[in-house]
C-alpha cells in the first residue's frame, strides 16, 4: 500500500481504488433494488443507494481537488476523531434505548403503541444491545485501535484511503443493521441479528479493518509488536472467525431480505452460543483489554506491571474462552459432556481474567494518589474492578447448580451489565478522555470536575442496575420453582413477573443516572475540543475524505 | 456404537483438551519468562510512554 | 534498501506469525465441541410424529422472529422438577431438528413456549396479542393489534420452503409445488383438506384462526405456529428410556 508521495499530482491508487469499489458498489444497489419485489429488501435497497452516491459525490470532488493524498510522515489521526465522535454519538443512542426499553418493562401500559410494532419490545431489544455493543464498543475499539497501532508502531496507518472506508463502512453497517431491527429484519441470533446481505457487507469492511491493522504492523518501526496489539488483532481474526460461521445461511432468494440459518436444533444452539459467549470474550473483553494495556500505562506514566504476566494472560485468556460457550446450554438438549466441557473451561477463566486485572491494578502501584486526583485514571481502575467483578461472576453463572437458578432471569441481565456498563463503558470513557485533548491539541479537558460528576453519576447507576437485577433475577428464579407444602407450584408465572415491578423501575433509572453520565461526558469533549489551541500547536492538516461532521 | 463414540469423543475432547492448553500454556510460558527476552519486554512495556500524542510519525 | 527489504519480511512474518497462532488456538475449542456435534446428527433419536412446519406455520414462525418474540420467551425446557410440571416434557433434541435458526432463547421475561400449543383457544391468543393486559393485567408484554389487521404477505412461500431445503429440511417437490395452496387451506375449515393432510399428516390443525374468516392475516399464521409448538411427539407413547432414545 506505499504510494510514492513524491508526485502530489496523482491521485494515489489506493484513494482511486476505493473510488471505483465505491461506483460499483452504487451501481450494484441500484440494480438490485431495482430487480428486488420484496419490500424489506429495496428499504435496506434505497438506504444503500443513498450511502453509496453520496460517498461518491464526495470522493469524485476529494478527488479532483486532490484532497486524498496521505503525508507518511504523519499519523493518520482524522479517522480517529471521526471515531471518537461516532463512538460518543453511538453510546449515547444505544444507552437511550436501553432507557426506554427498561421503560417499557416498568410501565408496559404507558409506554407500548398497539398501531407501531417497530416500537415494540422485541424490535428495540436488539437495537439497544447492538447499539450499545457493536456502535457503541466497535467504534471505541476501531478508533482507540488505530490509535494504538500507529503509535506503538511508529507508522502512520496502512492503506491510504482506506481507514476511512473502515470507518464508513462500519457505521453503514450499523445503519444498516438498526434499520433492520426496527423494520422486522432479524435472523433472530443473539448479537447476531442482521441479515445476511449486512453480514455480508460487515465482512468486507472487517477484512478491510484486518488489512489496515496488518499493514500498519507490517510497517512498524519497532521489532516487537506491543501487547495492546496482540489483543486487537486476537480480537479482529476471532471475530471474523465467529461471524463468518455463525451467519452460515441460505437466503431465500438473491434479492429477498430473509434467510434461514444452515444449521438447525442442537447444533444451531451450539454454534450461536460459541459465537455469542466469544463475542463477549473477543469483542467485549479482548479488544478492550488491548485497550486497557495501552491507556492505563499511558495515563499513569508508568509502565504495565508485569509485562510477562500479560504475554501469559493473552494466551491463556483465548486459549479458554473459546471453549465456554456452552454454559449458555446447561440442561438443554445439548449433551452433557459439552456442558461439562464448557463449564470446565469457564470456571479456569477466573485465572487468566484475574491474572490480567491484577496486572491492570497493579500498573498504579507507586502512583495510587493518581485515584484521587485523576478521575480519569479512577474511572479506568474502576473499570477494570469490574472486570474482576464480572469474570467471578461469570465463572459462577456457569457451574451447572446455580446456572439451574439464574438461567433465563434477570441475573444474566445484570451480569452482562456489571460488564458491559462497568467494564466495557468505563474503559472506553476513560481512553476517550484520554484522546480528546490528544487529538485535538489541547493541554487539558475542559473540566475534571464534569469528569467527577459523570464518575460518580454512573457508577451510582451502575449499582443500582446491577443489584436491582440481582434481587429480582434471585427472586423470579426462586419464585418459579418455589413449591407449596402440598407440593404444588407456589406462583403462577404471572406473578414472578408482576414481583419485579419495583426492580425494573430502579433498573430504569440506573439506566438514566448512566445516560446521563454520557451526556455529561459529550458536553465536557465538545467543550474541551472548543478550548482555544496551546499557542504551540500548529494547525493540522488532516489529509480528510470526512465531511462535516 | 453410537454409544461407545460418543465415550470416545468426549474423552477425546476433554483429554486432548487438557494436554492441549497444557502444551500451549507451557509454550506461552515459556516465551514470556525467557531469559533474553527480558529486554525485549523491558523496552516493550515503555511504548505507550513515549511522549507521541502529536501527529508527526517519529523515526 | 535492501537492508529495508529484509528486515520488513522479517517483521511481516512476526505479524503472519502472530495472526496464525491467534487463529490455530481459538479453532481447537470450537472443533473439538461443535464438530462431534454434527458427526453426532445421524445418531440423533428420530423421535416420531416431528415433521417440517407447514406454510402457515412457517409463516407465522417467520412473524415470531421477525417480532423478536425469542427475546423474552425460551423454547427449552429443561429436565428440571418445576419446569417439567410448569410447562410439559423436557425438551428433545429432535424437536427443534427443523429450526433454521433454533428458537431457544436465553431469557424468560415471558413463560416458555416450547409447548404451548393448545394450552390456550385461538380467541384467548388473539386477545392476548392484541391487548395482552386485558386477559393478564400483570403483563408486561407489547400489544401485537396491527398483526389483525395485516395481510400476510403469500407470494415468496414457495421460495421459503425451497430455501429450506437447501438447509436440509425435507420438503418433497410436492409441498414446494402446493405451498401457497396449502397456506391457505390451513385458515380455512371449509376447504378441501385431504391433499394438504397427506402432505402433512392428520393431526395438523385446520381451522380460522384469528376469528376473521374473510381475511388471512398474519395473526392467523403466528397463532397456527404457537398452536402447534411442542404437540408433534405424543409423550404418552414416547419412552425416554427406550434404546432409541437414549443419546
Amino acid at each position: 500500500m506505499n504510494h510514492s508521495i513524491t508526485e502530489p499530482d496523482r491521485a494515489p491508487l489506493d484513494a482511486i481504488l476505493l473510488y471505483v469499489f465505491v461506483g460499483l458498489a452504487a451501481l450494484g444497489a441500484i440494480f438490485a433494488t431495482a430487480f428486488s419485489d420484496d419490500r424489506l429488501f429495496r428499504f435496506h435497497g434505497y438506504l444503500l443507494i443513498g450511502a453509496f452516491t453520496v460517498a461518491f459525490a464526495l470522493m469524485t470532488v476529494a478527488l479532483s481537488s486532490g484532497r486524498l493524498h496521505s503525508a507518511q510522515e504523519r499519523y493518520a489521526d482524522g479517522v480517529i476523531r471521526a471515531g471518537v465522535i461516532a463512538t460518543m454519538f453511538w453510546a449515547v443512542v444505544g444507552l437511550l434505548v436501553g432507557v426506554v426499553i427498561a421503560a417499557q418493562l416498568a410501565w408496559p401500559s404507558i409506554m407500548y403503541f398497539p398501531e407501531h410494532g417497530w416500537l415494540n419490545f422485541g424490535r428495540l431489544r436488539p437495537l439497544h444491545t447492538s447499539g450499545v455493543i457493536f456502535a457503541f464498543g466497535g467504534n471505541a475499539l476501531i478508533a482507540t485501535s488505530f490509535y494504538v497501532v500507529q503509535r506503538t508502531s511508529k507508522a502512520r496507518l496502512a492503506g491510504g484511503a482506506w481507514p476511512w472506508f473502515v470507518f464508513w463502512g462500519y457505521q453503514l453497517f450499523i445503519v444498516l443493521a438498526a434499520t433492520g431491527y426496527l423494520a422486522g429484519i432479524t435472523q433472530s441470533r443473539e448479537y447476531a441479528e442482521p441479515e445476511w446481505y449486512v453480514d455480508l457487507w460487515l465482512t468486507i469492511v472487517w477484512v478491510a479493518y484486518l488489512l489496515v491493522f496488518l499493514g500498519t504492523l507490517w510497517k512498524r518501526k519497532e521489532p516487537h509488536i506491543y501487547v495492546a496489539n496482540w489483543f486487537y488483532l486476537a480480537f479482529i481474526v476471532t471475530i471474523a472467525l465467529l461471524h463468518v460461521i455463525n451467519n452460515l445461511a441460505m437466503p431465500v432468494g438473491a434479492l429477498h431480505h430473509r434467510s434461514y440459518s444452515l444449521f438447525a436444533g442442537v447444533q444451531d444452539a451450539l454454534t450461536q452460543w460459541w459465537y455469542g459467549h466469544n463475542a463477549v470474550g473477543f469483542f467485549l473483553t479482548a479488544g478492550f483489554l488491548g485497550m486497557m494495556y495501552y491507556f492505563v500505562p499511558k495515563r499513569a506514566e508508568r509502565p504495565v506491571y508485569s509485562y510477562r504476566l500479560s504475554i501469559v494472560h493473552f494466551w491463556s485468556l483465548i486459549f479458554i474462552y473459546i471453549w465456554a460457550g456452552p454454559h449458555h446450554l446447561h440442561y438443554t438438549a445439548l449433551p452433557q459432556w459439552t456442558q461439562t466441557l464448557g463449564m470446565t473451561f469457564s470456571i479456569m477463566l477466573w485465572m487468566p481474567s484475574w491474572g490480567g486485572m491484577i496486572n491492570g491494578l497493579m500498573t498504579l502501584s507507586g502512583a495510587w494518589d493518581k485515584l484521587r486526583t485523576d478521575p480519569v485514571i479512577r474511572m479506568m481502575v474502576v473499570a477494570i474492578a469490574f472486570y474482576g467483578m464480572s469474570t467471578f461472576e461469570g465463572p459462577l453463572m456457569s457451574i451447572r447448580a446455580v446456572n439451574s437458578l439464574s438461567h433465563y432471569t434477570d441475573w444474566t441481565i445484570g451480569h452482562v451489565h456489571s460488564g458491559a456498563l462497568g467494564w466495557v463503558g468505563f474503559i472506553s470513557f476513560g481512553a476517550i478522555y484520554c484522546l480528546v485533548p490528544w487529538l485535538w491539541k489541547k493541554d487539558r479537558l475542559y473540566s475534571n470536575q464534569l469528569v467527577e460528576w459523570h464518575f460518580w453519576i454512573a457508577t451510582t447507576g451502575i449499582l443500582l442496575y446491577i443489584c436491582a437485577m440481582w434481587v429480582s433475577g434471585i427472586m423470579e428464579g426462586l419464585m418459579w420453582r418455589e413449591y407449596t407444602p402440598q407440593g404444588f407450584l407456589a406462583n403462577s408465572f404471572v406473578e414472578t413477573v408482576a414481583a419485579k415491578h419495583v426492580e425494573n423501575v430502579i433498573r430504569m433509572v440506573g439506566g438514566l443516572m448512566y445516560l446521563a453520565g454520557a451526556l455529561i461526558m459529550s458536553y465536557n469533549l465538545w467543550r474541551t475540543v472548543r478550548l482555544p489551541s496551546p499557542a504551540s500547536a500548529a494547525a493540522t492538516p488532516a489529509p480528510a475524505l470526512i465531511p462535516a461532521e | 456404537m453410537s454409544a461407545l463414540s460418543y465415550e470416545t469423543v468426549a474423552r477425546f475432547a476433554q483429554q486432548g483438551g487438557t494436554l492441549y492448553f497444557a502444551a500451549i500454556f507451557a509454550v506461552a510460558v515459556a516465551y514470556a519468562l525467557w531469559p533474553r527476552n527480558g529486554e525485549v519486554f523491558r523496552r516493550a512495556a515503555m511504548l505507550p510512554l513515549e511522549k507521541d500524542e502529536d501527529d508527526n510519525v517519529q523515526a | 534498501m535492501k537492508n529495508i527489504w529484509k528486515k520488513h519480511g522479517v517483521l511481516e512474518r512476526k505479524s503472519l506469525l502472530l495472526t496464525v497462532s491467534i487463529l490455530v488456538v481459538v479453532s481447537v475449542g470450537g472443533l473439538v465441541e461443535i464438530a462431534p456435534l454434527f458427526y453426532l446428527e445421524s445418531t440423533i433419536e428420530k423421535v416420531k410424529g416431528v415433521r417440517p412446519y407447514t406454510p402457515l406455520e412457517l409463516a407465522g414462525r417467520d412473524i415470531y422472529i421477525r417480532e423478536g418474540c425469542y427475546n423474552c420467551h425460551s423454547q427449552m425446557i429443561r429436565p428440571l422438577r418445576d419446569e417439567v410440571e410448569r410447562y410439559g416434557h423436557y425438551s428433545l433434541a429432535a424437536e427443534s431438528m427443523y429450526d433454521h435458526p433454533f428458537q431457544w432463547g436465553s431469557k424468560r421475561t415471558g413463560p416458555d413456549l416450547a409447548r404451548v400449543g393448545g394450552k390456550y383457544s385461538d380467541d384467548w391468543h388473539r386477545d392476548h396479542l392484541i391487548d395482552p393486559r386485558s386477559v393478564v393485567p400483570e403483563s408486561v408484554m407489547p400489544p401485537y393489534a396491527f398483526l389483525a389487521g395485516r395481510q400476510l404477505e403469500q407470494k415468496d412461500i414457495e421460495a421459503k420452503l425451497w430455501a429450506m431445503t437447501k438447509v436440509g429440511v425435507p420438503y418433497t417437490q410436492d409441498m414446494i409445488d402446493n405451498a401457497k395452496t396449502d397456506l391457505q387451506t390451513q385458515a380455512d375449515p371449509f376447504a378441501p383438506a385431504r391433499d394438504f393432510k397427506g402432505r402433512y399428516g392428520d393431526a395438523v390443525l385446520q381451522r380460522d384462526f384469528d376469528g376473521d374468516p374473510s381475511r388471512l392475516t398474519e395473526m392467523d399464521a403466528l397463532i397456527a405456529y404457537m398452536q402447534m409448538l411442542g404437540t408433534l411427539v405424543d409423550f404418552s407413547t414416547y419412552q425416554a428410556e427406550a434404546p432409541e432414545n437414549l443419546r
